[in-house]
Protein backbone atom coordinates (compact mmCIF):
# COMPACT_ATOMS: atom_id res chain seq x y z
CA UNK A 1 0.00 0.00 0.00
CA UNK A 2 0.82 3.57 -0.41
CA UNK A 3 3.24 5.62 -2.33
CA UNK A 4 5.01 5.89 -5.61
CA UNK A 5 8.75 6.02 -5.81
CA UNK A 6 9.46 9.47 -7.23
CA UNK A 7 13.09 10.23 -7.77
CA UNK A 8 15.62 12.97 -7.29
CA UNK A 9 15.78 15.92 -4.94
CA UNK A 10 12.71 18.07 -4.33
CA UNK A 11 12.74 21.25 -6.41
CA UNK A 12 12.05 24.37 -4.36
CA UNK A 13 11.19 27.66 -6.11
CA UNK A 14 12.94 30.50 -4.29
CA UNK A 15 11.82 34.11 -4.85
CA UNK A 16 14.46 36.62 -5.89
CA UNK A 17 14.06 40.23 -4.71
CA UNK A 18 12.80 41.41 -1.32
CA UNK A 19 11.98 37.93 -0.01
CA UNK A 20 15.32 36.35 -0.98
CA UNK A 21 17.26 37.18 2.19
CA UNK A 22 14.56 35.98 4.58
CA UNK A 23 14.00 32.85 2.49
CA UNK A 24 17.67 31.85 2.49
CA UNK A 25 17.89 32.48 6.25
CA UNK A 26 14.92 30.21 6.91
CA UNK A 27 16.34 27.55 4.62
CA UNK A 28 19.66 27.71 6.49
CA UNK A 29 17.76 27.28 9.74
CA UNK A 30 16.22 24.02 8.51
CA UNK A 31 19.52 22.67 7.23
CA UNK A 32 19.28 23.38 3.50
CA UNK A 33 22.61 24.40 2.01
CA UNK A 34 22.20 27.90 0.57
CA UNK A 35 25.87 28.86 0.14
CA UNK A 36 25.75 28.47 -3.64
CA UNK A 37 22.57 30.56 -3.89
CA UNK A 38 24.16 33.24 -1.73
CA UNK A 39 27.22 33.52 -3.95
CA UNK A 40 27.33 36.05 -6.73
CA UNK A 41 26.68 33.32 -9.26
CA UNK A 42 24.35 34.05 -12.15
CA UNK A 43 23.01 30.52 -12.12
CA UNK A 44 19.31 30.05 -11.64
CA UNK A 45 19.46 26.47 -10.40
CA UNK A 46 21.43 25.30 -7.35
CA UNK A 47 21.40 21.52 -7.08
CA UNK A 48 21.43 19.92 -3.65
CA UNK A 49 21.33 16.37 -2.40
CA UNK A 50 17.78 16.47 -1.04
CA UNK A 51 16.57 19.87 -2.20
CA UNK A 52 17.43 21.75 -5.38
CA UNK A 53 16.88 25.50 -5.26
CA UNK A 54 15.44 27.19 -8.34
CA UNK A 55 15.45 30.98 -8.21
CA UNK A 56 12.87 33.11 -10.01
CA UNK A 57 10.69 36.19 -9.76
CA UNK A 58 8.21 35.89 -6.88
CA UNK A 59 5.28 36.25 -9.28
CA UNK A 60 6.50 33.25 -11.29
CA UNK A 61 6.54 30.90 -8.29
CA UNK A 62 2.84 29.87 -8.50
CA UNK A 63 3.24 29.21 -12.23
CA UNK A 64 6.16 26.82 -11.78
CA UNK A 65 4.67 25.11 -8.74
CA UNK A 66 1.24 24.65 -10.30
CA UNK A 67 2.76 22.95 -13.34
CA UNK A 68 4.99 20.75 -11.20
CA UNK A 69 8.17 22.25 -12.70
CA UNK A 70 8.93 22.99 -9.03
CA UNK A 71 7.58 20.69 -6.30
CA UNK A 72 7.59 23.40 -3.65
CA UNK A 73 7.90 27.17 -3.53
CA UNK A 74 8.07 30.24 -1.37
CA UNK A 75 6.38 33.48 -2.38
CA UNK A 76 4.38 36.38 -0.98
CA UNK A 77 0.70 36.12 -0.09
CA UNK A 78 0.16 39.15 -2.35
CA UNK A 79 1.30 37.02 -5.32
CA UNK A 80 -0.96 34.12 -4.28
CA UNK A 81 -3.96 36.43 -3.89
CA UNK A 82 -3.36 38.10 -7.22
CA UNK A 83 -3.03 34.68 -8.88
CA UNK A 84 -5.71 32.98 -6.80
CA UNK A 85 -6.82 30.88 -9.75
CA UNK A 86 -3.54 28.97 -9.70
CA UNK A 87 -3.92 25.62 -8.01
CA UNK A 88 -1.14 25.39 -5.43
CA UNK A 89 -1.38 24.13 -1.86
CA UNK A 90 -0.62 26.82 0.70
CA UNK A 91 1.00 24.92 3.55
CA UNK A 92 2.51 27.49 5.89
CA UNK A 93 2.74 31.16 6.79
CA UNK A 94 6.47 31.71 7.14
CA UNK A 95 5.97 35.04 8.91
CA UNK A 96 8.74 37.09 7.32
CA UNK A 97 8.35 39.62 4.53
CA UNK A 98 5.37 41.04 6.39
CA UNK A 99 3.66 43.97 4.69
CA UNK A 100 0.22 45.39 4.04
CA UNK A 101 -1.82 45.77 0.89
CA UNK A 102 -3.37 49.22 1.18
CA UNK A 103 -5.42 51.84 -0.59
CA UNK A 104 -3.50 55.12 -0.55
CA UNK A 105 -4.24 58.63 -1.75
CA UNK A 106 -2.53 62.02 -1.75
CA UNK A 107 -2.10 63.62 1.66
CA UNK A 108 -4.83 66.12 2.42
CA UNK A 109 -6.32 65.57 -1.00
CA UNK A 110 -9.95 64.52 -1.16
CA UNK A 111 -10.09 63.43 -4.79
CA UNK A 112 -10.71 59.81 -3.75
CA UNK A 113 -13.85 60.70 -1.81
CA UNK A 114 -14.72 63.43 -4.26
CA UNK A 115 -14.70 61.11 -7.26
CA UNK A 116 -16.64 58.51 -5.34
CA UNK A 117 -19.32 61.08 -4.43
CA UNK A 118 -19.56 62.99 -7.65
CA UNK A 119 -18.93 60.28 -10.23
CA UNK A 120 -19.77 57.23 -8.10
CA UNK A 121 -16.50 55.83 -9.30
CA UNK A 122 -12.80 55.95 -8.46
CA UNK A 123 -9.78 55.49 -10.67
CA UNK A 124 -7.22 53.25 -8.98
CA UNK A 125 -3.73 52.54 -10.26
CA UNK A 126 -2.21 49.24 -9.17
CA UNK A 127 0.07 46.31 -9.92
CA UNK A 128 -2.58 44.10 -8.32
CA UNK A 129 -5.74 44.61 -10.40
CA UNK A 130 -7.49 41.47 -9.17
CA UNK A 131 -6.90 42.13 -5.47
CA UNK A 132 -8.05 45.73 -6.00
CA UNK A 133 -11.18 44.73 -7.93
CA UNK A 134 -12.14 42.10 -5.37
CA UNK A 135 -11.67 44.58 -2.51
CA UNK A 136 -13.85 47.28 -4.04
CA UNK A 137 -16.43 44.83 -5.26
CA UNK A 138 -16.78 43.30 -1.80
CA UNK A 139 -17.15 46.78 -0.26
CA UNK A 140 -19.74 47.79 -2.82
CA UNK A 141 -17.81 50.47 -4.67
CA UNK A 142 -17.19 50.87 -8.35
CA UNK A 143 -13.69 51.50 -9.56
CA UNK A 144 -11.77 51.72 -12.75
CA UNK A 145 -8.52 49.85 -12.15
CA UNK A 146 -5.56 50.98 -14.19
CA UNK A 147 -2.77 48.42 -14.33
CA UNK A 148 0.71 49.94 -14.23
CA UNK A 149 4.02 48.11 -14.02
CA UNK A 150 6.48 50.63 -12.59
CA UNK A 151 6.37 53.09 -9.68
CA UNK A 152 2.72 53.19 -8.72
CA UNK A 153 3.25 56.32 -6.57
CA UNK A 154 3.54 58.36 -9.73
CA UNK A 155 -0.04 57.74 -10.86
CA UNK A 156 -1.97 59.96 -8.37
CA UNK A 157 0.72 62.64 -8.47
CA UNK A 158 0.26 63.33 -12.16
CA UNK A 159 -3.46 62.68 -12.26
CA UNK A 160 -3.57 59.24 -13.86
CA UNK A 161 -5.57 57.95 -10.89
CA UNK A 162 -7.33 59.14 -7.73
CA UNK A 163 -5.51 56.60 -5.60
CA UNK A 164 -3.39 53.49 -5.62
CA UNK A 165 -3.58 49.95 -4.27
CA UNK A 166 -0.11 48.77 -3.39
CA UNK A 167 2.05 46.79 -1.01
CA UNK A 168 3.52 48.80 1.86
CA UNK A 169 6.25 47.59 4.21
CA UNK A 170 7.47 50.67 6.11
CA UNK A 171 5.37 53.34 4.42
CA UNK A 172 8.43 55.40 3.61
CA UNK A 173 7.94 55.42 -0.13
CA UNK A 174 4.38 56.64 0.35
CA UNK A 175 5.48 59.44 2.67
CA UNK A 176 8.24 60.55 0.34
CA UNK A 177 5.65 60.95 -2.38
CA UNK A 178 3.12 62.76 -0.18
CA UNK A 179 0.79 59.79 -0.11
CA UNK A 180 -1.01 58.34 2.89
CA UNK A 181 -2.76 55.07 3.73
CA UNK A 182 -6.56 55.35 3.56
CA UNK A 183 -7.62 51.72 3.96
CA UNK A 184 -5.92 48.48 4.81
CA UNK A 185 -6.93 45.64 2.50
CA UNK A 186 -5.01 42.60 3.66
CA UNK A 187 -1.82 41.64 5.46
CA UNK A 188 0.74 39.69 3.48
CA UNK A 189 3.81 37.60 4.32
CA UNK A 190 5.90 34.84 2.80
CA UNK A 191 4.07 31.54 2.28
CA UNK A 192 5.28 28.01 1.70
CA UNK A 193 3.39 26.34 -1.18
CA UNK A 194 3.40 22.90 -2.79
CA UNK A 195 2.42 21.32 -6.07
CA UNK A 196 -0.72 19.25 -5.71
CA UNK A 197 0.73 16.02 -7.06
CA UNK A 198 4.07 16.37 -5.24
CA UNK A 199 2.16 16.95 -1.99
CA UNK A 200 0.50 13.57 -2.45
CA UNK A 201 3.37 11.54 -3.85
CA UNK A 202 6.21 12.85 -1.72
CA UNK A 203 4.20 13.25 1.45
CA UNK A 204 6.85 12.17 3.94
CA UNK A 205 9.59 14.47 2.64
CA UNK A 206 7.24 17.42 2.32
CA UNK A 207 5.64 16.94 5.74
CA UNK A 208 9.08 16.71 7.31
CA UNK A 209 10.23 19.94 5.66
CA UNK A 210 6.96 21.69 6.56
CA UNK A 211 7.35 20.70 10.21
CA UNK A 212 10.93 21.99 10.29
CA UNK A 213 9.91 25.25 8.65
CA UNK A 214 7.05 25.65 11.09
CA UNK A 215 9.46 25.21 13.97
CA UNK A 216 12.06 27.56 12.50
CA UNK A 217 9.54 30.33 11.89
CA UNK A 218 7.73 29.83 15.18
CA UNK A 219 4.42 29.23 13.35
CA UNK B 1 -3.22 31.85 -44.62
CA UNK B 2 -3.76 31.36 -40.88
CA UNK B 3 -7.30 30.77 -39.68
CA UNK B 4 -7.31 30.74 -35.89
CA UNK B 5 -9.01 28.27 -33.55
CA UNK B 6 -10.15 29.24 -30.04
CA UNK B 7 -7.54 29.04 -27.27
CA UNK B 8 -7.84 25.77 -25.39
CA UNK B 9 -8.76 23.77 -28.48
CA UNK B 10 -6.39 21.99 -30.81
CA UNK B 11 -5.92 19.96 -33.96
CA UNK B 12 -4.49 16.49 -33.61
CA UNK B 13 -2.15 15.40 -36.39
CA UNK B 14 -1.65 11.85 -37.66
CA UNK B 15 1.40 10.91 -35.61
CA UNK B 16 -0.21 11.81 -32.28
CA UNK B 17 -3.55 10.44 -33.45
CA UNK B 18 -1.99 7.03 -34.04
CA UNK B 19 -0.59 7.00 -30.51
CA UNK B 20 -3.88 8.17 -29.04
CA UNK B 21 -5.77 5.52 -31.01
CA UNK B 22 -3.57 2.80 -29.62
CA UNK B 23 -4.07 4.16 -26.09
CA UNK B 24 -7.84 4.33 -26.72
CA UNK B 25 -7.77 0.73 -27.87
CA UNK B 26 -5.90 -0.46 -24.81
CA UNK B 27 -8.30 1.29 -22.44
CA UNK B 28 -11.47 0.20 -24.17
CA UNK B 29 -10.17 -3.40 -24.17
CA UNK B 30 -9.87 -3.24 -20.37
CA UNK B 31 -13.36 -1.77 -20.04
CA UNK B 32 -15.00 -4.29 -22.37
CA UNK B 33 -13.21 -7.28 -20.80
CA UNK B 34 -14.69 -6.28 -17.47
CA UNK B 35 -18.18 -5.92 -18.83
CA UNK B 36 -18.30 -2.15 -19.21
CA UNK B 37 -19.97 -1.65 -22.60
CA UNK B 38 -19.00 1.55 -24.38
CA UNK B 39 -21.69 4.19 -24.83
CA UNK B 40 -21.83 7.55 -26.58
CA UNK B 41 -24.15 10.42 -25.75
CA UNK B 42 -24.65 13.76 -27.50
CA UNK B 43 -22.13 16.50 -26.74
CA UNK B 44 -25.06 18.94 -26.61
CA UNK B 45 -27.89 18.43 -24.13
CA UNK B 46 -30.72 20.48 -22.68
CA UNK B 47 -29.26 22.78 -20.05
CA UNK B 48 -32.08 21.94 -17.68
CA UNK B 49 -31.19 18.24 -17.77
CA UNK B 50 -27.46 18.74 -17.16
CA UNK B 51 -28.17 21.26 -14.39
CA UNK B 52 -30.34 18.69 -12.63
CA UNK B 53 -27.30 16.47 -12.16
CA UNK B 54 -24.88 19.07 -11.01
CA UNK B 55 -25.15 20.64 -7.56
CA UNK B 56 -23.32 23.76 -8.62
CA UNK B 57 -25.03 26.84 -9.99
CA UNK B 58 -24.08 26.49 -13.66
CA UNK B 59 -24.19 23.19 -15.48
CA UNK B 60 -21.87 24.18 -18.26
CA UNK B 61 -19.58 26.94 -19.41
CA UNK B 62 -21.10 26.85 -22.90
CA UNK B 63 -24.80 27.49 -23.21
CA UNK B 64 -26.74 28.69 -26.20
CA UNK B 65 -30.22 28.77 -27.71
CA UNK B 66 -31.35 26.47 -30.48
CA UNK B 67 -33.65 27.45 -33.35
CA UNK B 68 -36.72 27.00 -31.12
CA UNK B 69 -35.33 29.09 -28.30
CA UNK B 70 -34.51 26.14 -26.01
CA UNK B 71 -31.42 26.50 -23.87
CA UNK B 72 -28.75 23.95 -24.77
CA UNK B 73 -25.42 23.24 -23.10
CA UNK B 74 -22.17 21.45 -23.89
CA UNK B 75 -21.48 18.67 -21.38
CA UNK B 76 -18.69 19.25 -18.87
CA UNK B 77 -18.27 15.57 -18.05
CA UNK B 78 -19.84 12.19 -18.89
CA UNK B 79 -21.16 11.22 -15.48
CA UNK B 80 -24.26 13.40 -15.65
CA UNK B 81 -25.17 12.41 -19.25
CA UNK B 82 -24.83 8.72 -18.32
CA UNK B 83 -27.05 9.24 -15.26
CA UNK B 84 -29.60 10.76 -17.63
CA UNK B 85 -29.18 7.85 -20.05
CA UNK B 86 -29.66 5.26 -17.31
CA UNK B 87 -32.80 6.97 -16.05
CA UNK B 88 -34.40 7.22 -19.47
CA UNK B 89 -33.25 3.99 -21.15
CA UNK B 90 -32.48 1.49 -18.37
CA UNK B 91 -34.97 2.45 -15.67
CA UNK B 92 -36.34 -1.09 -15.37
CA UNK B 93 -33.08 -2.96 -16.00
CA UNK B 94 -31.66 -5.23 -13.35
CA UNK B 95 -28.66 -3.60 -11.66
CA UNK B 96 -25.73 -3.44 -11.57
CA UNK B 97 -25.26 -1.67 -14.90
CA UNK B 98 -21.80 -1.12 -16.33
CA UNK B 99 -20.91 1.49 -18.91
CA UNK B 100 -17.68 2.93 -20.27
CA UNK B 101 -16.96 5.89 -22.51
CA UNK B 102 -14.32 7.75 -24.34
CA UNK B 103 -15.63 11.17 -25.12
CA UNK B 104 -14.85 14.86 -25.32
CA UNK B 105 -16.14 17.24 -22.69
CA UNK B 106 -15.95 21.03 -22.38
CA UNK B 107 -14.98 23.42 -19.62
CA UNK B 108 -14.28 27.11 -19.28
CA UNK B 109 -10.62 28.06 -19.29
CA UNK B 110 -8.78 30.96 -17.82
CA UNK B 111 -6.70 32.81 -20.38
CA UNK B 112 -3.00 32.03 -20.81
CA UNK B 113 -3.02 29.02 -18.56
CA UNK B 114 -2.54 26.23 -21.06
CA UNK B 115 -5.88 24.74 -19.99
CA UNK B 116 -7.97 22.84 -22.47
CA UNK B 117 -11.47 24.00 -23.34
CA UNK B 118 -12.20 20.70 -25.05
CA UNK B 119 -10.63 17.54 -23.65
CA UNK B 120 -11.02 13.78 -23.99
CA UNK B 121 -12.01 11.64 -21.03
CA UNK B 122 -12.00 7.86 -20.68
CA UNK B 123 -13.88 6.31 -17.82
CA UNK B 124 -16.46 3.93 -16.43
CA UNK B 125 -19.71 4.17 -14.49
CA UNK B 126 -20.89 1.34 -12.25
CA UNK B 127 -24.54 1.84 -11.38
CA UNK B 128 -26.46 -0.10 -8.77
CA UNK B 129 -23.49 -1.49 -6.84
CA UNK B 130 -23.24 -0.05 -3.32
CA UNK B 131 -20.14 0.54 -1.21
CA UNK B 132 -17.83 -1.08 -0.47
CA UNK B 133 -18.08 -3.78 -3.18
CA UNK B 134 -18.94 -1.27 -5.92
CA UNK B 135 -16.10 1.05 -4.92
CA UNK B 136 -13.67 -1.86 -4.87
CA UNK B 137 -14.71 -2.93 -8.35
CA UNK B 138 -14.20 0.60 -9.69
CA UNK B 139 -10.74 0.84 -8.11
CA UNK B 140 -9.88 -2.54 -9.59
CA UNK B 141 -10.89 -1.42 -13.08
CA UNK B 142 -8.93 1.81 -12.57
CA UNK B 143 -5.83 -0.19 -11.61
CA UNK B 144 -6.15 -2.36 -14.70
CA UNK B 145 -6.63 0.77 -16.82
CA UNK B 146 -3.45 2.37 -15.45
CA UNK B 147 -1.56 -0.88 -16.07
CA UNK B 148 -2.85 -0.99 -19.64
CA UNK B 149 -1.62 2.59 -20.14
CA UNK B 150 1.83 1.59 -18.87
CA UNK B 151 1.65 3.83 -15.80
CA UNK B 152 3.17 1.46 -13.30
CA UNK B 153 4.13 4.22 -10.90
CA UNK B 154 0.70 5.87 -10.84
CA UNK B 155 -0.96 6.27 -7.44
CA UNK B 156 -4.67 6.27 -6.59
CA UNK B 157 -5.64 8.56 -3.71
CA UNK B 158 -8.65 7.27 -1.74
CA UNK B 159 -10.56 9.62 0.54
CA UNK B 160 -14.05 10.34 1.81
CA UNK B 161 -16.14 13.21 0.45
CA UNK B 162 -18.31 13.43 3.57
CA UNK B 163 -15.57 13.58 6.18
CA UNK B 164 -15.25 17.34 6.51
CA UNK B 165 -18.94 18.02 5.86
CA UNK B 166 -19.83 15.76 8.78
CA UNK B 167 -16.97 17.06 10.90
CA UNK B 168 -18.14 20.65 10.48
CA UNK B 169 -21.69 19.64 11.40
CA UNK B 170 -20.28 17.92 14.48
CA UNK B 171 -18.43 21.12 15.38
CA UNK B 172 -21.60 23.11 14.84
CA UNK B 173 -20.32 25.17 11.91
CA UNK B 174 -23.20 26.14 9.64
CA UNK B 175 -24.11 28.62 6.96
CA UNK B 176 -21.64 30.83 5.17
CA UNK B 177 -18.56 30.08 7.25
CA UNK B 178 -19.12 26.38 6.54
CA UNK B 179 -18.91 27.02 2.80
CA UNK B 180 -15.88 29.26 3.23
CA UNK B 181 -14.11 26.56 5.24
CA UNK B 182 -14.95 23.83 2.70
CA UNK B 183 -13.68 26.19 0.00
CA UNK B 184 -10.35 26.64 1.83
CA UNK B 185 -10.10 22.88 2.23
CA UNK B 186 -10.82 22.23 -1.43
CA UNK B 187 -8.17 24.80 -2.38
CA UNK B 188 -5.89 23.29 0.25
CA UNK B 189 -5.13 26.73 1.67
CA UNK B 190 -4.06 25.62 5.16
CA UNK B 191 -3.20 29.11 6.36
CA UNK B 192 -6.64 30.38 5.36
CA UNK B 193 -8.26 27.24 6.76
CA UNK B 194 -6.81 27.93 10.18
CA UNK B 195 -7.95 31.54 10.05
CA UNK B 196 -11.51 30.64 8.99
CA UNK B 197 -11.88 27.84 11.54
CA UNK B 198 -10.81 30.19 14.34
CA UNK B 199 -13.15 32.84 13.00
CA UNK B 200 -16.01 30.32 13.13
CA UNK B 201 -15.41 30.12 16.87
CA UNK B 202 -13.72 26.73 16.99
CA UNK B 203 -11.29 26.07 19.85
CA UNK B 204 -7.59 26.18 19.00
CA UNK B 205 -7.04 22.49 19.72
CA UNK B 206 -9.83 21.50 17.35
CA UNK B 207 -8.52 23.85 14.68
CA UNK B 208 -5.18 22.03 14.84
CA UNK B 209 -7.02 18.72 14.64
CA UNK B 210 -8.87 19.73 11.48
CA UNK B 211 -5.69 20.96 9.81
CA UNK B 212 -3.76 17.85 10.86
CA UNK B 213 -6.56 15.64 9.56
CA UNK B 214 -6.42 17.25 6.14
CA UNK B 215 -2.70 16.40 5.98
CA UNK B 216 -3.08 12.69 6.71
CA UNK B 217 -2.14 10.71 3.64
CA UNK B 218 -0.16 7.54 3.12
CA UNK B 219 -0.55 3.86 3.91
CA UNK B 220 -3.15 2.19 6.06
CA UNK B 221 -1.49 3.54 9.20
CA UNK B 222 -3.01 7.00 8.59
CA UNK B 223 -6.42 5.51 9.43
CA UNK B 224 -5.10 4.70 12.90
CA UNK B 225 -3.61 8.18 13.22
CA UNK B 226 -6.97 9.67 12.24
CA UNK B 227 -8.89 7.45 14.62
CA UNK B 228 -6.70 8.69 17.46
CA UNK B 229 -8.17 12.13 16.75
CA UNK B 230 -11.61 10.75 17.51
CA UNK B 231 -15.11 12.04 16.87
CA UNK B 232 -18.05 10.54 15.07
CA UNK B 233 -17.33 12.01 11.63
CA UNK B 234 -13.75 10.74 11.67
CA UNK B 235 -14.90 7.36 12.98
CA UNK B 236 -17.45 7.02 10.20
CA UNK B 237 -15.08 8.10 7.41
CA UNK B 238 -12.15 5.98 8.58
CA UNK B 239 -14.41 2.96 9.02
CA UNK B 240 -15.68 3.43 5.48
CA UNK B 241 -12.22 3.87 3.99
CA UNK B 242 -10.87 1.00 6.10
CA UNK B 243 -13.59 -1.30 4.80
CA UNK B 244 -12.74 -0.41 1.21
CA UNK B 245 -9.00 -0.83 1.80
CA UNK B 246 -9.50 -4.20 3.49
CA UNK B 247 -11.57 -5.42 0.55
CA UNK B 248 -8.96 -4.13 -1.91
CA UNK B 249 -6.21 -5.91 0.02
CA UNK B 250 -8.18 -9.09 0.01
CA UNK B 251 -8.38 -8.93 -3.77
CA UNK B 252 -4.69 -8.05 -3.95
CA UNK B 253 -5.24 -4.72 -5.66
CA UNK B 254 -4.37 -2.25 -2.89
CA UNK B 255 -0.80 -1.78 -4.12
CA UNK B 256 -1.28 1.64 -5.71
CA UNK B 257 -3.80 2.99 -3.26
CA UNK B 258 -2.86 5.84 -0.94
CA UNK B 259 -5.30 6.71 1.81
CA UNK B 260 -5.84 10.47 1.82
CA UNK B 261 -8.10 12.14 4.35
CA UNK B 262 -7.47 15.58 2.85
CA UNK B 263 -8.97 14.64 -0.49
CA UNK B 264 -11.87 16.82 -1.64
CA UNK B 265 -13.14 16.96 -5.18
CA UNK B 266 -14.84 20.11 -6.31
CA UNK B 267 -17.65 18.49 -8.28
CA UNK B 268 -21.01 18.87 -6.59
CA UNK B 269 -22.28 15.28 -6.75
CA UNK B 270 -19.78 13.20 -4.78
CA UNK B 271 -20.64 11.40 -1.57
CA UNK B 272 -18.65 8.71 0.23
CA UNK B 273 -15.45 7.39 -1.35
CA UNK B 274 -13.54 9.72 -3.66
CA UNK B 275 -10.57 8.94 -5.87
CA UNK B 276 -7.78 10.91 -7.47
CA UNK B 277 -5.03 9.65 -9.77
CA UNK B 278 -1.43 10.89 -9.91
CA UNK B 279 1.72 9.91 -11.74
CA UNK B 280 5.15 11.11 -10.62
CA UNK B 281 6.02 11.96 -14.24
CA UNK B 282 3.59 14.89 -14.46
CA UNK B 283 2.55 17.68 -12.12
CA UNK B 284 -1.17 17.57 -12.89
CA UNK B 285 -3.84 15.21 -11.61
CA UNK B 286 -4.54 12.48 -14.20
CA UNK B 287 -8.16 12.04 -13.26
CA UNK B 288 -10.46 11.05 -10.48
CA UNK B 289 -13.80 9.73 -9.46
CA UNK B 290 -15.63 8.20 -6.57
CA UNK B 291 -19.14 7.50 -5.37
CA UNK B 292 -22.20 9.59 -6.17
CA UNK B 293 -24.97 7.69 -4.49
CA UNK B 294 -27.39 10.62 -4.66
CA UNK B 295 -26.91 11.59 -8.31
CA UNK B 296 -29.24 9.03 -9.92
CA UNK B 297 -32.03 9.96 -7.54
CA UNK B 298 -32.03 13.45 -9.04
CA UNK B 299 -33.02 11.71 -12.27
CA UNK B 300 -35.68 9.61 -10.58
CA UNK B 301 -33.77 6.34 -10.23
CA UNK B 302 -32.69 5.48 -6.72
CA UNK B 303 -29.46 3.58 -7.35
CA UNK B 304 -26.02 3.96 -5.77
CA UNK B 305 -23.23 4.58 -8.26
CA UNK B 306 -19.49 5.02 -8.62
CA UNK B 307 -17.03 5.65 -11.42
CA UNK B 308 -13.86 7.30 -12.59
CA UNK B 309 -12.67 9.44 -15.49
CA UNK B 310 -9.12 9.93 -16.75
CA UNK B 311 -7.97 12.89 -18.80
CA UNK B 312 -6.79 11.09 -21.90
CA UNK B 313 -4.28 13.70 -23.08
CA UNK B 314 -2.62 13.78 -19.66
CA UNK B 315 -2.48 9.99 -19.52
CA UNK B 316 -0.85 10.09 -22.95
CA UNK B 317 1.77 12.61 -21.81
CA UNK B 318 2.47 10.57 -18.66
CA UNK B 319 2.74 7.42 -20.78
CA UNK B 320 5.32 9.11 -23.03
CA UNK B 321 7.28 10.37 -20.01
CA UNK B 322 7.23 7.00 -18.31
CA UNK B 323 8.34 5.11 -21.40
CA UNK B 324 11.14 7.63 -21.96
CA UNK B 325 12.21 7.16 -18.36
CA UNK B 326 12.04 3.37 -18.67
CA UNK B 327 13.99 3.41 -21.91
CA UNK B 328 16.62 5.81 -20.58
CA UNK B 329 17.55 4.05 -17.37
Amino acid sequence: MGGAKPDGPLKLAVPRGALLGGTLDVLDAVGVDTSAARSESRSLIFPGERITLVTMRPSDVPTYVEAGAADLGITGKDVLLEQSDRVVYELLDLGYGRCRMVLAGRQGDESLGESQRRLGMMRIATKYPRIAERHFESTGRQVETIEVKGSIELAPLVGLADGIVDLVATGRTLKENDLEVREEIVECSARFVANRVAHKLRATEIDELTAKLREATGG
Amino acid sequence: MIHPIPPGTRDILPEEMRELRSLHGALIDVFEQRGYGEVATPAIEYDEVLARGDGRTASSAYRFFDERGDLLALRSDMTVPIARLVASRFAGAKPPLRFSYLANAFRAVRPQRGQMREFAQAGVELIGAPAPAGTVEVVEVLEATLDAAGLERAVIGLGDADLFRHLLTELGVEGESRNTILGRLAAHDLVGLEVELSRAGIAAAQVDTCVALSQLRGGREVLEQARAIGGEAVERATARIGETVAALEQRGVAGRVQVDLGLLRDLGYYSGAILEVYDPAIGHVLGGGGRYDELLRRFGVDLPAAGFALYLERVHVAQMEESRRGGGS
